[in-house]
């Protein structure tokens, strides 16, 4: 876990900066740097030093999948603690596992699974069940309503 | 919007999707390295991520914070049971919430998951977490049977997705 201390002030400006619309030019650091009052270079150093500290995530376009033909489910497992260790190891192993959370409840690991066809979906819980042996409850989006990643620093 | 064409997506649309989807390069000219990785002109780098963005096959092109390195250690995701002949209208006016980063209606996985609405409520601390699920509860009123916040407690894995080329 980071300590949001670590971060100052002009790494917050730039994370705020920066969680949408990078600019489609030929040296869109630079255009982004010039709004922040920084030189490219030390945009370009900061960035590298967020990411390896893994204040950020990742760094690039966010593809939704979905209107490329592939599928973005959520699913859930009841996972008992002592097997917590094993389970997360098997699920993440998986490359169509994007991100898994551990949260308090019963339902104790929520994770995404991305395919690049729906086929890929049900064959990718399946596979889950089997290595891990336990059951996998798939949360599909009926309806988005809103998203909007953006958190302000 | 359900089930949207794929056939716009040409070979290079996805070499590209599969050149940037751990990351743009971090070079002073990104998509001029992109354009000589895949062989193409830079401006038909620039057109194409041009077309996918206005296609909504790509959200936008930017920056994903780790919630809890920039201060927003509570990360609760807040579910609620609604009467599924109200759940669209109000699922509608939850997601304009400022503090709803996500809003969806998702199935029911009776009897163990009665909850079919989610909305992703993030904050500095617990306490504040609870304050906006609140408002959420206040503005469901009586559509809403039960409702439940499970705050997550470790990031297992973060990757984003991966597809293979």
């Amino acid at each position: 876990m980071h300590d949001a201390a670590a971060l100052d002030d002009v790494d917050r400006r730039l994370i705020n900066a920066m969680q949408g619309d990078f600019p489609l030019v030929a040296e869109p650091y630079r255009a982004v740097a010039e709004t922040l009052g920084l030189s490219e270079t030390e945009l370009l150093t900061r960035l590298d030093s967020l990411l390896a500290r893994r204040v950020l995530t990742r760094f690039g376009p966010m593809f939704q999948i979905e209107r490329a033909g592939g599928a973005f489910v959520l699913a859930a497992m009841v996972v008992a603690d002592e097997d917590l260790a094993r389970v997360s190891d098997q699920v993440n192993a998986f490359p169509e596992v994007a991100h898994n959370y551990r949260r308090e409840h019963e339902f104790n690991m929520w994770f995404v699974l991305a395919t690049a066809t729906r086929e890929g979906i049900p064959d990718a819980i399946a596979r889950i069940e089997q290595a891990t042996g336990l059951p996998v409850f798939a949360f599909p989006k009926e309806r988005e309503y809103f998203v909007g990643m953006k958190l302000r620093a | 919007m359900r089930n949207p064409a794929n056939a716009a997506l040409d070979a290079v649309d996805r070499r590209l999707m599969v050149a940037t989807q751990a990351g743009l390069p971090r070079v002073s000219r990104p998509y001029d390295l992109l354009a000589a990785e895949l062989g193409i002109d830079a401006a038909e780098v620039l057109t194409r991520l041009q077309r996918m963005l206005d296609s909504g096959v790509i959200r936008r092109i930017g920056a994903v914070p780790n919630h809890y390195a920039i201060g927003y250690t509570a990360n609760g995701m807040s579910v609620w049971n609604v009467d599924d002949r109200r759940v669209d209208a109000l699922g509608a006016q939850i997601g304009a919430l400022d503090f709803v980063t996500h809003c969806y209606r998702r199935p029911r996985r009776m009897p163990q998951w009665p909850y079919n609405l989610f909305a992703m409520v993030h904050g500095p601390d617990r306490a504040e977490v609870e304050a906006k699920a609140a408002r959420i509860a206040l503005l469901l009123g009586d559509a809403c049977a039960a409702h439940e916040v499970l705050y997550s407690t470790e990031i297992l894995k973060k990757t984003g997705l991966r597809i293979s080329g």
